[in-house]
């Protein structure tokens, strides 16, 4: 092909159409939209679990839109950060709504997150060849922790000071490294305005641009191998007479149409939040948080924001401070071996036994029950119930090798199952 | 199908409100029924706030032109009824004493009460204000059973009068002590508003420091009504949409 | 294409424009907020409130300065001798705008005193030409500017020179008469600079 092409629009000779041309034959655009939306071929059985990918990219836009507008109002100095969104709040025209639709964002990140997540587990989404898309995503979700973590001391509140105080201090534990490696972090001898200033970098700055970078490599990973789906079944390998598969429909029109119906359901919980009840009961704004930073007076419990309380309980559990925190550093890195660590030939929780249900579904209860211990005050019987569902919890992880091998999976099908909806 | 509904189902139980952190003896808080979109209890309130709290407690972050414009007030009765220190009718509410003196006085400086309704509930601090009671032993001459050891003043006295705590008490020879167990209060010197009276007065001052916590929580809400209209009538138009184009799926 | 057919791409039409058009409108709604945080905040309104300046100490020929919505504010007492000046055939020549009709002032200021009491001027001291802070030289006949300097205001840094009611001269680099800002007595000694007078 020669490198000026004249065009060859088969349709009309409108302007459009030329303008088109002209773009596409300097940059891929048109490839690019064929080849990622209205030529991407996605199994035609996606279920509700199939939403929350979208809804996490759309949570990711609030996110940082949201962001980029409190961040010309906030100010990242211990002095003036708590008065700052205080301004944004109050004297801020709408500075109060793009607030609550942040604050109330950084939660439905992990509601969504968590919720596409369990979709991988339920259906193998992570296995071959698939496990980059999962690795990726992984990678996503460590940085999404780090973001909200960063994120959460910039309010400059008395839980925003004390649970950064807590979590640094965890490193602490490490030996040899563990204080200098804590005051490095910190850039001071305790949680000052240097430390503010830093993570409020790494927040607006650094974690974003890792973020998009990552769900990039997460979707282009995804697009090269293909979507799997809730039968397990890989739609390429049964083409029809037009070579595209025959079980698979393209991403646009139809999965740009029904997730926009997903968005709109999952905007009406989400502004439901964010208009009547932004605070959720102490659980997406602490109430603690109210009051400003006070380095002499720690607020009557500690807790991280909910979504980091699995792993918390699991650190609270375990008596010794080291092995508590490797423990959880273990709890969030098991996740990324799974693609291994699971044997079966199955890859849909449809076609799996007994045996693998059981262990997934025990997980889950697990995860949650953590979830809710890591909010408590840590008596005995909260610390020994955190005991007993980490065990099961690691369980999960440290004997898929073997459970998914014995796992009495039934015959996978050729084609998806679909019902006309 | 069951796995969606126990999601659900999870959904709605975490959306409970998480318990407020109970004051040691769980039936010291009361409830409180403020009602911020009561203008004339938030004008009490606020005529509360600027004669008895704003002396020691300021309120940083509150505008007097914000409360002409969200309690109906002009900017010249605000002035007149609400301002007294010659500040400007943008300001903000700062109270007079000096921080540094107040930290000397009673040990820490009176906590700005922008936020107390958000940070403590307003059910705490309605029990607070009405839980001062005699006791000797303090330097103040009282204790609030709210928060025990509170170095604030009985402000409110001339209103409320005085009350003592009354205690049940249970004798342990064993370990020589008395358990006492708190009963409830009883006025032993009255003051210029009966209980009933002075009940309202913390309620419409509460009220306006719920208020001040969040002063667009009313315009959030009737927004809110209207954004989940137009959300509604977006849903459906969608989901047609929807299914228009999914019928060429078999 | 059967008649089945042809009703359905009706229909899909009608709903894909229909969602589009409401999509767009929900995109339009969602916009306004975060464009409307644009707007002064209601804490620089309270910076930017009108200021009231005390004038009752003011001696003959004395040059106030106050702070308004971040600008100088001169507040001069004219002398009667001053004011003789500003009718002059003499000076008006060396004007390039003697009837402030380039420059910006509120209507009551569009006389030859520029003001809306002749003896105080209110004027934003800051030059027409690229905003540095004007000198007042009220007094005629200047070391510096020469015996022929009328008295006004000399900006140092490329020599612009304005009258005592603040207008521009020929020949310098400032192209209009100095600005005024909107301002009121409030009382006979109180001036406030930021609200327009109401002029009957």
């Amino acid at each position: 092909m020669s490198a000026v092409t004249p065009t060859t629009s088969a349709r009309s000779s409108s302007r459009m159409a030329a303008l088109v041309d002209w773009i596409d034959a300097r940059f891929p655009m048109t490839r690019f939209m064929k080849e990622h939306a209205s030529e991407y071929y996605a199994p035609k059985n996606f279920n509700f679990w199939y939403y929350f990918g979208s809804l996490a990219m759309f949570v990711l836009v609030v996110q940082i839109v949201t962001g980029i507008f409190l961040t010309m109002n906030y100010k990242p100095s211990a002095a003036e950060a708590f008065a700052s969104v205080e301004y944004i709040m109050r004297d801020v025209e709408w500075g109060w709504l793009i607030r609550y639709l942040h604050s109330t964002g950084a939660s439905a990140f992990f509601i969504v997150v968590y919720l596409h997540m369990f979709r991988g587990l339920m259906y193998g989404s992570y296995k071959n060849p698939r496990e980059l898309v999962w690795i990726f995503g992984m990678l996503i979700y460590l940085c999404l922790m780090a973001e909200a973590f960063f994120g959460y001391l910039l309010p400059w509140g008395n839980m925003s000071y004390w649970g950064a105080q807590v979590i640094v201090s965890l490193f602490g534990a490490i030996p040899g490294i563990g204080e200098s490696l804590v005051e490095w972090i910190r850039g001071d001898y305790y949680i000052s305005d240097i430390t503010l200033n830093r993570f409020f970098a790494l927040h607006v700055v650094a974690l974003p641009f890792a973020l998009v970078f990552l769900v990039i490599a997460h979707i282009f990973a995804l697009h090269e191998v293909g979507s799997n789906n809730p039968d397990g079944v890989e739609i390429k390998k049964l083409k029809g007479p037009d070579g595209h598969p025959v079980d698979g429909i393209p991403f646009h029109p139809y999965y740009t149409v029904k997730d926009l119906v997903g968005l709109i359901v999952f905007l009406a919980f989400f502004l439901a939040v964010v208009f009547f009840a932004p605070e959720m009961g102490g659980y997406f704004l602490e109430h603690a948080n109210f009051d400003p930073a006070n380095p002499l007076q720690t607020p009557e419990h500690i807790a991280p924001v909910w979504h980091f309380t699995p792993f918390y309980a699991i650190l609270r559990a375990v008596p010794d401070k080291l092995l508590g925190v490797v423990l959880m550093g273990a709890a969030v890195l098991a996740f990324f071996f799974v693609p291994w660590l699971d044997r079966s030939k199955v890859k849909s929780i449809r076609y799996r036994g007994w045996i693998f249900k059981t262990f997934l579904f025990s997980f889950a209860v697990s995860f949650v029950a953590l979830g809710y211990l890591g909010l408590q005050p840590a008596t005995p019987v909260y610390t020994n119930a955190a005991r007993f569902f980490g065990v099961i919890y690691f369980a999960f992880f440290f004997l898929m090798p073997w459970y998914t091998k014995i796992d009495p999976t039934k015959p996978t099908p050729e084609r998806v199952t679909y019902h006309a909806h | 199908m069951l796995i969606k509904k126990a999601v659900i189902a999870l959904a709605v139980a975490l959306t409970a409100p998480a318990a407020w952190s109970a004051a040691p003896g769980g039936d010291v808080i009361q409830r409180a029924n403020t009602n911020v979109s009561n203008t004339a209890s938030l004008q009490r309130g606020a005529r509360n706030f600027v004669n008895y709290c704003s002396g020691c407690h300021s309120a940083r972050y509150v505008r007097y032109s914000r409360l002409a414009e969200d309690l109906g007030l002009s900017e010249a009765q605000v002035i007149e009824n609400l301002m007294f220190t010659g500040e400007r009718v943008h300001d903000t509410i700062r109270s007079a004493i000096p921080e540094e003196d107040a930290a000397r006085w009673f040990g820490v400086p009176p906590p700005d009460l922008s936020l107390i309704a958000r940070s403590r509930s307003s059910d705490y601090v309605y029990s607070f204000l009405k839980s001062f009671y005699l006791d000797p032993s303090r330097p103040t001459g009282v204790n609030n059973l709210v928060l025990p050891g509170t170095s604030m003043p009985h402000v409110l006295w001339s209103l409320q009068g005085y009350q003592a705590a009354v205690y049940d008490g249970q004798s342990d020879a064993a370990r020589n002590a008395v358990h006492k167990q708190f009963k409830g209060f009883e006025l032993v010197e009255p003051g210029s508003l009966t209980p009933a009276q002075y009940d309202q007065f913390v309620l419409d001052t509460v009220n306006f420091l719920e208020y001040i916590a969040e002063p667009m929580a009313l315009e959030r809400r009737s927004l809110g009504m209207r954004v989940l209209a137009f959300l509604f009538v977006f849903f459906l138009l969608a989901w047609l949409l929807k299914k228009e184009y999914w019928k060429n799926v078999k | 294409m059967s008649a089945e057919e042809q009703v359905d791409g009706g229909r899909r039409h009608f709903l894909l424009v229909a969602t589009t058009v409401t999509g767009l409108a929900g995109a339009g709604m969602a916009a306004v907020p975060f464009l409307a945080s644009w707007k002064p905040s209601a804490r620089a309104q309270a910076l930017g409130a009108p200021v009231e300046q005390d004038i009752s100490k003011m001696e003959a020929g004395a040059v106030l300065k106050v702070t308004w919505r971040g600008q100088a504010i001169f507040i001069v007492r004219r002398t009667p001798q001053m004011l003789e000046t500003l009718d002059s055939p003499e000076l008006l020549r060396q004007l390039r705008d003697p009837e402030s009709k380039e420059s910006e002032q509120p209507e009551y200021a569009q006389n030859t005193a520029r003001a809306l009491r002749p003896e105080y001027l209110v004027l934003i001291g800051v030059c027409t030409h690229l905003g540095c802070a004007p000198l007042s030289r009220l007094n005629p006949g200047d070391a510096e500017l020469g015996a022929d300097w009328p008295g006004g205001f000399y900006c140092p840094c490329h020599g612009s020179k304005f009258d005592v009611s603040g207008r521009v001269f020929k020949d310098v680099p400032a192209p209009t008469n100095l600005k005024i800002p909107p301002y009121r007595f409030l009382t006979d000694t109180v001036v406030q600079i930021g609200v327009d007078a109401e002029v009957a």
